[in-house]
């Protein structure tokens, strides 16, 4: 199976496919609603970001708190076209890679082609399972958003599907279905 | 009469929200592997396995089935000749918010408006009188990736059960792989269109019609069943990547409705349909 690290290279990202299966080692950071809001707003007004977005990889994702003893609890992948509206401007500042669950719409799959990116997809509500990838929580910012706050995660060999890849091509095709 | 302090009934609900969120419903558990044993696609048959996976580390390490633990629904049956002392609805929603601390669950409830600070509490709570000197507790941690694909329609009373069936068939296939499939849909028929939405909730808490646990009568039972095959031929399958397991089982109950109208709701449940039960 490909395995992979972050940051991501844009060397390695022409290799992906969809539909390969990839494990990922390193550094990924969850974000969802709440904080791609602030995220985006942060970039519109020319702030400082709580962290470098340039080739690193998201994870649409809030965890359950860790009970004693583990590092994470249950930690899935969430719905990744709820984030669509915010995808074009993190892409631009130099995001590469996304990791949730469902589609994308035309205009996110086009600009991932654009901007060299990849989407990927993990075992939705599989966050227990997911949990035993990850090896290392720590806080980054947003911490008053509780479960939407933005941590970074070390994972390792964290299992992937790719979804959409550099070619724009999607997984899920024209098909509805 | 018989009588039921209060206080004991949090530490029920505490408990049952725990046991829901970390250990898969028997008979989901089941069609799974079921299902496993018939789907043909490759990418199907690897993503059934690590969701059976996960459910088995899920209850051996007391981890939540999935990090969306939902909002918190419970369902009340008392018994009218049952004496409850206490606050009954304070009990519960302080039993939702123990069970959620001490089972690590996740706090995802906030103002609709204001979205912050989330936190566990308050469960809606549906409370129905029955004929008896019990009650029956039922817990549903809802998803929301799942519970944002809901629908209601309002038919014409002369509307045929095709058309019905199409509505429900076409409310699976809009929900697609945002919502988690395999699914569990719950389908509420009648009544009006509030009851039939609540319907399709409660259409979730019954077995599913999928597996062993169903008593095979009435019409009710043949359209489960039709639906079900119906749906399975969509080709959404797991995480909408295809195969032939789309449904692992579709749940209807009805009640008597309007001759001017006939409301449909559907509840879609994802694979980690989380529900638990005790008779007090
Ligand atoms: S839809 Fe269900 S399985 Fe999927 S993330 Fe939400 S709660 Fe978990």
């Amino acid at each position: 199976m490909l395995k992979l690290n972050t940051p991501l290279k844009e060397e390695e990202i022409l290799k992906l496919k969809i539909g390969q299966y990839v494990l990922l080692t390193g550094k990924i950071y969850t974000l969802r609603d709440q904080a791609h809001k602030r995220i985006f707003e942060t970039i519109k007004g020319g702030e400082a970001l709580p962290f470098d977005l340039k080739n690193q990889v998201i994870y649409y994702c809030g965890p359950t708190p860790h009970p004693k003893g583990k590092i994470i609890g249950s930690c899935g992948p969430t719905t990744a076209s709820r984030m669509d509206k915010f995808t074009n401007l993190l892409l631009k500042a130099g995001l590469k890679g996304m990791i949730g669950k469902g589609r994308r719409s035309e205009e996110i799959i086009k600009a991932i082609k654009k901007y060299k990116a990849v989407y990927f997809l993990t075992y939705a509500g599989c966050g227990a399972l997911l949990s035993k990838y990850v090896r290392k929580k720590i806080p980054i910012a947003y911490l008053d958003l509780g479960p939407e706050a933005i941590y970074q995660l070390e994972v390792r060999d964290f299992p992937l599907i790719v979804a959409v890849d550099i070619e724009g091509r999607d997984i899920y095709g024209k098909k509805r279905w | 009469m018989r009588v039921i302090e209060a206080e004991k009934i949090k530490d029920v609900v505490s408990r049952l929200f725990i046991e829901a969120n970390t250990i898969l419903r028997d008979d989901v558990l089941e069609a799974l592997k079921d299902v496993l044993k018939k789907e043909k696609n490759k990418m199907a048959k690897d993503i059934l396995s690590a969701i059976i996976k996960n459910a088995s580390i899920a209850k051996k390490e007391g981890l939540a089935i999935c990090q969306d633990t939902g909002l918190p629904v419970v369902f009340l049956e008392i018994g009218q000749d049952l004496k409850i002392m206490g606050d009954l609805y304070r009990a519960i929603q302080e039993g939702v918010k123990q069970g959620y601390k001490r089972g690590y669950l996740r706090n995802s409830i906030v103002e609709p408006i204001l979205r912050k600070t989330p936190r566990f509490d308050p469960a809606v709570i549906y409370t129905e009188m029955i004929k008896c000197d019990r009650l029956k507790i039922t817990v549903l941690p809802k998803g929301f990736g799942c519970e944002n694909k809901t629908k209601l329609k309002m038919f014409n009373p002369t509307a045929s059960i095709e058309e019905i069936k199409k509505f429900i068939i076409d409310t699976v296939r809009e929900a697609g792989p945002d919502a988690c499939p395999p699914f569990v849909v719950g389908v509420g028929i009648g009544g009006t269109a509030d009851y039939a939405c609540f319907l399709a909730k409660k259409a979730l808490l019954k077995k599913i019609s999928n597996s062993k646990f169903q008593i095979p009568n009435s019409q009710i039972f043949k359209l489960e069943r039709e639906l079900l095959k119906e749906i399975n031929k969509l080709n959404i399958g797991p995480m909408g990547l295809g195969g032939g397991t789309t449904v692992l089982g579709v749940n209807i109950l009805t009640y008597p409705t309007h001759i001017a109208g006939l409301p449909v709701a559907v509840n879609i449940s994802c694979h980690a349909l989380r529900t638990a039960t005790i008779f007090l």
